[in-house]
């Protein structure tokens, strides 16, 4: 039988240095991580990939360690994913759902997170319909929060799961043209990598009807100077957005827009910003298609696209959990003792 | 100090818009009523004598607008413990919004309300009973009834009256009784589901924002019926540029409209949302402040155009008077997401620090914002309150317009410690607050912490 290796020992985990990650107790938004930081989290993240080709799929890191993940959202993925890269790492991964448990008796969230707390978790991982939960969490907790998606706001792993699977297929991230197509209005994912792809220097077309666009990035709020996002495109037309980019990452439409009157119908919705091979054609040759999942296939990209060639979708649910490896990997590894104290 | 007693407030600058007067002098109280002001011959009256050198004292401040929340809410707030924070903020009268529980919509509620005021109160209490049966908009209240128990005004506050006609029927029906409808301006079509202003704020933080349009489209309509009607018509916590507009407009053609602003919607954008009032800026990456619960309020801190704009207003009189809208909340209720946290602002002890920055900046005279605190609500309500005249009840506020304070949320005399300027070092604080001649409130040197 294969014994897991120390850390110190661990030839990929060795590889693993956070000087920049380990000052930070949380994650909560990409708008703090600098190139520098992100560049650190997908070395590890490549670092964290070699852990998961092995054939023991173990690592004793963050053993004794406890990761709660608390999900008041529905999610396959992202807690699958959360609790696998939690076990690799040997942490005792305790999670815990909205329904069945006591937030269906009307505990605030404030509660059950003192609950989790006195449970001793170093890690919380929550994913809440409201915007700022983490944020909420992390003002009142000790435990370690990372945002596993929050309401409309961010969902910052998920951004450098992308950013990762980008770099790893095309080579760089500086100067690539990435379209970001759908409903960038109740998109966390898009917000997010808006600071992840501004932050390293890709360049960003922002592309949906006008509805499901934020008003103050078309009504010149953001032309001040100085403004992270002052150089990104905004455009209505998605065969203006696609032309020439690197890559293509496809929002999900959620079919209740169609009630709340930001689109006539999802068939119009798919007519005028569906992501169908045609489109691809105005992009790149390698160019990549990207989806956060889950998918709505014929909605707004086409099955012939979501499983071809170019698509990275189920590439990116596998990056997924090396990249929360390198997260919870990176905060919990003690930081050098004068670079403490951030956040 | 009984009421029978005399009190003499000597060496004051003493500021009465009501008769235009804005001089050092020392007020004389007698018996409940101001016996006169006396400038260059001092008052030789025997009694007991406060020294105001070096402040300014004013009529007893006029709050048109807060939420006692008794009863059914005493929980987040009392009548006493609502009317001692008055106090403490400069306030000699107060209007109580009928949103309680059950809804101020019969004389049983405005008879309780007004007695537990009597016998519990520190200020003066009025009340303004509901438009519509339980605010619910379906039905008129008994509007005749509720005039004769007292009530000086209409509202739903905390809802609208949303309903087209049902609003031109409360207009028309009220200009029998002489009396106002305050409308609670909120399109809820527009605002569902949002929690604060929209813009690059709302857009930086994933929360669902309420455009201004959401306001002013019920401002509009207000303001048509108003002049179909003929009625009084009173906007509520005016929050955006275009109210203001639509406002001035309306008096330009000589309707019967009026409107309040905050002292939080007149010194507060939609960056105090980002916690840390702000100071962070529309660059810096999110603190752990961001998402402060105590700045979510109905309607939603604006823009700094809007800001501007009421401040504007207020200078120039589109803005009547200033009302708190001060709507205490329990901490629960604030300890929250921010989509959770309850909407409200507890405004009544933080109302004159906040207010006075407009006069250091320069942006308004000091008896400009006494006028709106004072003559003008005075003057909406018909009321013989807001001045010093001789003969007036003997309601005064003493105030030292330069001393700075930090204001600390748990010294709060409200039940609601819901401020998004705890911490936030203001100047301007009040010493005393008289109402008929009975000192309601006096600032504690001795024991103050700042």
């Amino acid at each position: 039988m294969t014994q897991a290796r120390p850390v110190d020992e661990d030839s990929d985990l060795a590889q693993a240095s956070s000087p920049t990650l380990s000052r930070r107790h949380h994650i909560l938004d990409l708008d703090d991580f600098t190139r520098d930081e992100i560049t650190e989290v997908l070395d590890n993240t490549a670092a964290m990939a070699g852990v998961l080709k092995r054939d023991i799929r173990k690592v004793p890191a963050l053993r004794g360690k406890t990761v709660i993940t608390l999900f008041h959202e529905a999610s396959t993925r992202t807690r699958v994913s959360f609790e696998q890269a939690g076990k690799v790492l040997s942490a005792d991964v305790i999670n815990v759902t909205g329904s069945g448990t006591s937030v269906e008796k009307g505990e605030s969230l404030y509660n059950t997170a003192l609950t989790l707390q006195a449970m001793n978790a170093d890690i919380i991982v929550v994913r809440h319909p409201d915007a700022g939960a983490p944020h909420f969490l992390a003002r009142h907790l000790n435990s370690s929060v990372i945002n596993a998606g929050d309401g409309t706001h961010a969902h910052p792993t998920q951004a450098l799961l992308d950013l990762y699977t980008l770099r790893s297929r095309l080579g760089r991230l500086e100067g690539l043209k990435v379209a970001i197509v759908g409903d960038i209005l109740h998109s966390r994912v898009a917000r997010s990598n808006l600071w992840g792809l501004t932050a390293v220097g890709a360049e960003v077309v922002l592309c949906g009807p006008p509805t499901l666009m934020p008003i103050d990035l078309v009504n010149g709020e953001r032309t001040a100077e100085g403004h992270p996002f002052a150089a990104i495109r905004t455009e209505t037309s998605v065969e203006r957005a696609i032309e020439g980019a690197d890559a293509v990452m496809v929002l999900r439409i959620q079919s209740e827009r169609q009630r709340g009157g930001f689109m006539p119908s999802l068939r119009e919705y798919s007519r005028m910003y569906g992501i169908n091979a045609k489109r691809m054609e105005l992009a790149k040759p390698e160019a990549l298609v990207m989806h956060p999942g889950p998918m709505n296939e014929g909605v707004e990209i086409d099955s012939e696209v979501a499983h071809g060639a170019r698509s990275v979708i189920e590439e990116q649910v596998a990056n997924g959990v090396a990249v929360r490896m390198a997260l919870m990997f990176g905060i919990i590894t003690p930081a050098p003792v004068s670079a403490r104290s951030r956040n | 100090m009984s009421e029978d007693e005399t009190i003499i407030i000597k060496g004051g600058r003493v500021v009465d818009p009501a008769q235009d007067l804005d001089m050092t002098a020392d007020v004389v109280l007698v018996d409940g009523v101001v016996k006169g002001i006396y400038g260059r011959r001092r008052a030789r009256e025997s009694g007991t004598i406060i020294d105001a050198t070096g402040l300014v004292v004013s009529p007893g401040f006029i709050d048109l607008h807060c939420h006692l929340r008794e009863p059914g809410f005493e929980y987040k707030e009392t009548i006493a413990s609502g009317t001692l924070a008055a106090a403490r903020g400069g306030f000699t009268a107060v209007c109580a919004m009928p949103n309680t529980d059950p809804v101020m919509d019969s004389r049983a509620i405005v008879d309780f309300v007004l007695e537990r005021a009597r016998s519990e109160g520190f200020v003066r209490v009025m009340a303004i009973g509901a438009v519509t049966r339980g605010s619910l908009g379906k039905q008129l209240s008994e509007m005749g009834e509720l005039a004769q128990a007292g009530v000086v005004a209409f509202s739903d506050d905390g809802h609208p009256v949303s309903g087209d006609n049902m609003m031109r029927q409360a207009l028309s029906y009220s200009t029998s009784l002489g009396l106002p409808i305050i409308n609670h301006c909120e399109a809820l079509d527009l605002s569902a589901g949002g929690d604060m202003n929209e813009g690059w704020v709302s857009n930086r933080l994933g929360l669902k924002g309420i455009p201004n349009s959401a306001e002013e489209a019920m401002v509009a309509r207000d303001i048509l019926l108003a002049e179909t009607t003929g009625g009084r018509l009173h906007i509520a916590h005016a929050s955006t540029a275009g109210t203001v507009a639509m406002v001035r407009r309306a008096k330009e053609r000589g309707l019967r409209v009026t409107c309040e602003a905050t002292p939080h919607h007149l010194t507060l954008g939609h960056e105090a949302v980002l916690g840390d009032r702000g100071d962070g800026g529309q660059f810096s990456p999110l603190t752990l402040a961001a998402y402060e619960t105590n700045a979510k309020v109905a309607p939603p801190l604006r823009s700094l155009e809007d800001v501007d704009a009421l401040v504007q207003g207020l200078a120039d009189g589109t803005v009547d008077f200033i009302a708190t809208d001060h709507a205490p909340h329990a901490t629960t209720e604030k300890v929250s997401t921010f989509s959770e946290a309850a909407n409200g602002i507890s405004a009544l002890e933080t109302a004159l620090g906040s207010l006075m920055t407009l006069v250091h900046e320069g942006k308004l005279p000091l008896p400009v914002l006494i006028e709106r605190l004072t003559a003008a609500p005075a003057n909406f309500l018909g009321v013989g309150l807001g001045t010093l005249k001789t003969g007036a009840p003997a309601d005064v506020t003493i105030f030292d317009p330069d001393a700075e304070w930090v204001v600390d949320s748990t010294e709060f005399v409200s039940k609601g410690k819901n401020t998004p300027l705890d911490g936030a070092k203001l100047k301007g604080r009040v010493v005393a607050t008289i109402v008929g001649g009975a000192v309601r409130y006096e600032y504690d040197k001795a024991n103050a912490r700042d």
